[in-house]
């Protein structure tokens, strides 16, 4: 059982203290990815995990033993590295097999397991080549072989998908999710891409400036995230956040440029009036075509332009000063600065503290997901 | 690029062979030389084309000066520095590039510094130290109180023993296997290997030492021939300081040494033979010619990446 | 300085990888080195003993000394003179051997060859090849009578070290120009072609200019290599004569240290040369922090 336990982590250089403070548990068998932009601490800690990085404060448990002090050999993690790290003067067999070797694995054992990783990964007329005559994706394949051969508790990735280009890409997901429900070993995953986060994981943890901003399954996060941070990095695009005023009786949101939206104050118990962030999906939100505008349950936008996707558009267009992105399934001939009426349902304004960005929580939404730093 | 620059480009062949006829007429004239009997060497002008006395001098040549031995022993030291700069250097840059402890700079620094004190300026002392190799350390001791105070304590007096590199391979190898230039090469190169191939070695379950032989040493190896050959001309060519540590010619004399016993002239009252001092030269300067001639590639990258 | 994000922490066996490197760095450089500046201060009593602190006397000694002047004004003529022709062949030859006619490879490969001969071989040639009586150039002595005669006339023995000094600095200088005109990008190049701007104009206007750090670098390195490392050349050539005339520093203390075993006196010269070696260095490493800005 290999169950990782990361408690009351931190990570200094030097005086620079990267990693504040974090704690969660990965089950065992569980895929979580970690997801957050360059320098917010995810690669640290998934190097602290592996054993490449010292551990200023806390503890790592894997499968219930403290490893702060062990040497990553000790620890019985595989890795795969962004730039897949494969050693350029060793043909792909000696690559995927040097783990062993170090170890002390006979070299016919040893021929054999290479042999069959590599068939697991396709790899098997390749042997004899060199890393650097290989493609893209199947230096990829040697990195995950080299992982697999060793059997390892752990699978630890650190964005290894990055170097690939974006057809590949959604071809190495794939096969990354297949290969963990077939082996069901533990998987950290770190990556900065959203969409690859959230087909990969069982799990997400969203981290920003050294600290977890959210934990939770990726719908969960997508449908309620816990931060303004959050909410802008999930979803393409990120939720629509818009400056607004909750009136004195609570009962409605005022926009910047005075437009006005009703809200339901019983579903936030503790709203007060004052400045909010208002979070609003482009998918939630809807182009009346025609018929009347309602004042209080809509909004009044200018179009910008309209960006194609294929199965439908964005609609980007702006609101009291701020931008907004709606999505629509058809086409629409807007002109440049046409007026917008557009429907919003109380149901899905989601409301932002305006100074801390938290979620102010409604009662009607089970709040477990939301674990705050 | 299309450039149409007919005349240009004669006058530029034209230069090139010019720079041709300039670095290559030398070594033509010592071989023409060599090939010629006593008295048409001396004509004047001497002819431009091979005569037919080639075997005849290069015999001599080889047999008088005893070049046999002498090449030999140029051999085992070009090859000792060269081993011992590569491996010295391999080990140090590793060292200071893949450990982290307090004093890596100020060792860095230590071995850079050399580079300013090339042995012309310290060669007396240098001379002197070869001489007594543990002198320095004897008088660390003593200077310290450190042998005073065992001394004391324990009632030994610590002399530690002479020991002289004069006349000895040792000292013709030893003194010249420090390299600043072969370290600074080194850590050049470690610094362009990827941080993540140490760590996926670390992940592997490789130490340390391990990590060192199985990955650094062969991905080095176009380091370690560009650096082997530069070194290999530098040490078979060293001139001054066998000149000064070796009196026993006749067992440790280099080929390189060699020259200044075989200058014809006036000087040592001889006729002047040249067709045998420079059968002598070339065969001299054959070796590390013939290293540069065939390893052009790695030297020539050796020279521009180590800014010297 | 740059170290690595993944390091060893096993402290005892970096200091064995480094060790014997130290040790051969203490032995043979630093300690001699300070042994010279300790000597250059003091004097070995005639009688033997310790020596005696002189302060700056021995300096004092060499400096009034005319010999010592004559030797440290030839040095510098040398070392000018032969960075000077060493590099403007290199450089000419660089230049016109990075357009890349056909054949430039065979030139290419031929130009390093003088790099691998030894400096006392070069001075045996070169003592042959420029012989007032025998070789090459003595025809001009059949034309002329007495025209060239190294071994009589101390600005002909210059001439010859000089020449042979240069030859074989030339194939260094060489690779160095040679690959400083090969990192000018060549869009540089095209670029100035688009501009109107033939390959005379080019050489003058693109690639001399972006050869500048190049260039500095190898004034630098030429200058301390003459001054250093000619004793091999002079030491087979002329011995340092005729009278005197091609006695180097780098030979001088040779001969005042060894032949005429005055260690103090040549310990004081060592540390003048030791002072200009280092002091061109630091010449060096300024340039190279500036060369960053240049690339």
């Amino acid at each position: 059982m290999a169950r990782i336990d990361i408690s009351k982590v931190t990570k200094f250089y030097g005086k620079t203290q990267v990693v504040h403070g974090v704690d969660f548990t990965i089950e065992d068998g569980e895929f979580v990815v970690i997801l957050g932009p360059s320098g917010c601490g995810k690669s640290t800690l998934l190097r602290m995990i592996a054993g490449l990085e010292e551990i200023s404060g806390g503890t790592i448990s894997i499968a219930g033993e403290v490893v702060n002090d062990k040497e990553p050999r000790a620890r019985g993690c595989a890795m795969v590295f962004q730039n897949y790290a494969l050693y350029p003067h060793m043909s792909v067999a000696e690559n995927i097999g040097y783990g062993l070797k170090v170890a002390g694995v006979p070299s016919a054992e040893r021929l054999m397991r290479v042999r069959a990783v590599a068939k697991t990964v396709g790899l098997e007329e390749f042997l004899d080549r060199r890393p650097g005559q290989l493609s893209g994706g199947q230096r990829q394949r040697v990195a995950m072989a080299r992982a697999m051969i060793k059997e390892p508790k752990v699978f630890l990735f650190d964005e290894p998908l990055s170097n690939l280009d974006a057809k590949l890409r959604v071809q190495m997901r794939i096969e990354i999710r297949k290969l963990h429900q077939r082996l069901k070993a533990t998987s950290v995953f770190v990556t900065h891409d959203q969409v690859e986060a959230m087909t990969l994981a069982d799990r997400l943890v969203i981290m920003n400036k050294g600290i977890i901003e959210q934990i939770g399954a990726p719908k969960d996060v997508y449908d309620r995230p816990a931060s303004v941070f959050v909410a802008g990095f999930i979803g393409a695009p990120g939720l629509n956040l818009l400056p607004a005023t909750v009136s004195s009786d609570s009962h409605s949101l005022t926009l910047a440029d005075g437009q006005r939206l009703i809200i339901e104050p019983t579903r936030y118990p503790s709203l007060n009036p004052g400045p909010v962030t208002l979070g609003l999906r482009a998918e939630a939100l809807n182009i009346r075509q025609g018929g009347a505008f309602v004042p209080q349950g809509g909004l009044k936008a200018t179009f910008d332009f309209a960006e194609e996707l294929g199965v439908g558009q964005h609609i980007h267009a702006e609101v009291a000063g701020s931008p907004l992105v709606i999505h629509v399934d058809g086409r629409h001939p807007f002109a440049f600065g046409a007026g917008l009426n557009i429907d919003v349902s109380p149901r899905d304004m989601q409301l932002f503290d305006s100074v801390t960005g938290l979620r102010i929580t409604e009662t009607d939404v089970p709040t477990s997901v939301s674990a705050a730093a | 690029m299309v450039e149409r620059t007919p005349i240009l480009n004669i006058l530029t062949h034209l230069i090139l062979i010019m720079g041709l006829i300039m670095l290559l007429v030398p070594l033509w004239i010592v071989f023409v030389a060599s090939t010629h009997d006593f008295r048409t060497v001396n004509t004047v002008p001497m002819p431009l084309w091979p005569g037919n006395q080639m075997v005849a001098n290069y015999t001599l040549a080889w047999q008088q000066s005893g070049f046999g031995p002498k090449m030999l022993n140029s051999f085992i030291v070009a090859i000792g520095v060269t081993a011992g700069k590569i491996a010295i250097a391999a080990i140090s840059a590793y060292s200071i590039v893949y450990f982290n402890y307090r004093f890596r700079s100020l060792f860095f620094w230590l071995i850079f510094v050399t580079l300013m004190l090339p042995l012309e300026v310290r060669i007396v002392p240098t001379y002197a130290v070869a001489a007594n190799v543990l002198r320095p350390y004897q008088e660390l001791l003593d200077a310290t109180g450190i042998s005073t105070i065992l001394g004391a304590l324990a009632g030994i007096k610590i002399t530690l023993p002479e020991w002289s590199m004069l006349n000895s391979y040792t000292g013709l190898i030893l003194p010249l296997i420090a390299t600043a230039t072969g370290t600074f090469l080194y850590r050049q190169f470690y610094l362009t290997v990827p941080d993540e191939l140490a760590e996926a070695a670390k992940m592997d379950g490789a130490g340390p030492l391990r990590f060192f032989w199985d990955v650094l040493l062969p991905l080095s190896k176009t380091n370690m021939a560009a650096l082997g050959t530069i070194m290999f001309v530098y040490s078979w060519n060293q001139y001054l300081w066998p000149l000064l540590i070796i009196t026993d010619i006749a067992n440790y004399g280099t080929a390189v040494m060699q020259l200044q016993r075989i200058v014809p002239g006036p000087l040592f009252g001889e006729p002047p033979r040249w067709h045998i001092a420079m059968a002598g030269t070339l065969m001299v300067m054959t070796p590390p010619l013939l290293v540069v001639i065939f390893m052009q590639r790695w030297f020539v990258r050796g020279l521009v990446s180590t800014d010297k | 300085m740059t170290g690595k994000r993944v390091t060893f922490s096993n402290t005892w066996l970096a200091a064995l990888l480094i060790a014997p490197q130290l040790l051969l760095v203490f032995t043979f450089f630093y300690w001699p080195a300070g042994e010279a500046l300790y000597w250059s201060f003091t004097l070995e009593p005639p009688f033997g003993g310790e020596n005696q602190w002189v302060g700056w006397q021995n300096f004092k000694t060499v400096f009034e000394d005319p010999l010592y002047w004559n030797s440290v004004r030839i040095s510098v003529i040398f070392a000018l003179s032969s960075t000077a022709l060493a590099m403007g062949i290199a450089l000419i030859l660089a230049t016109f051997v990075d357009r890349q006619l056909p054949g430039y490879q065979a030139y290419r490969f031929m130009y390093f060859w003088p790099y691998a001969v030894a400096a006392p071989a070069v001075g045996l040639a070169f003592r042959f090849i420029f012989a007032p009586d025998a070789g090459f150039v003595s025809a001009l002595n059949q034309w002329y009578p007495g025209i060239w005669n190294p071994a009589r006339d101390g600005f002909d023995a210059v001439v010859l070290i000089t020449l042979a000094n240069a030859w074989s600095m030339v194939a260094y200088n060489f690779i160095f120009f040679l690959a400083g005109l090969q990192s000018i990008p060549r869009s540089l190049n095209e670029a100035a072609a688009m501009d109107g701007s033939g390959v005379l104009r080019r050489m003058a206007d693109i690639q001399f200019p972006l050869l500048a750090p190049t260039f500095f670098f190898l004034v630098v390195i030429n200058l301390t290599d003459s001054f250093v490392n000619s004793f091999g050349i002079v030491d087979i050539t002329t011995a340092g004569g005729p009278a005197r005339a091609t006695d180097l520093m780098v030979y001088k203390i040779y001969s005042d240290g060894f032949k005429g075993k005055d260690y103090s006196l040549a310990a004081a010269q060592s540390l003048v040369l030791m002072l200009l070696v280092i002091s061109l260095t630091f010449i060096q490493f300024r340039y190279v922090e500036r060369r960053v800005h240049y690339t």
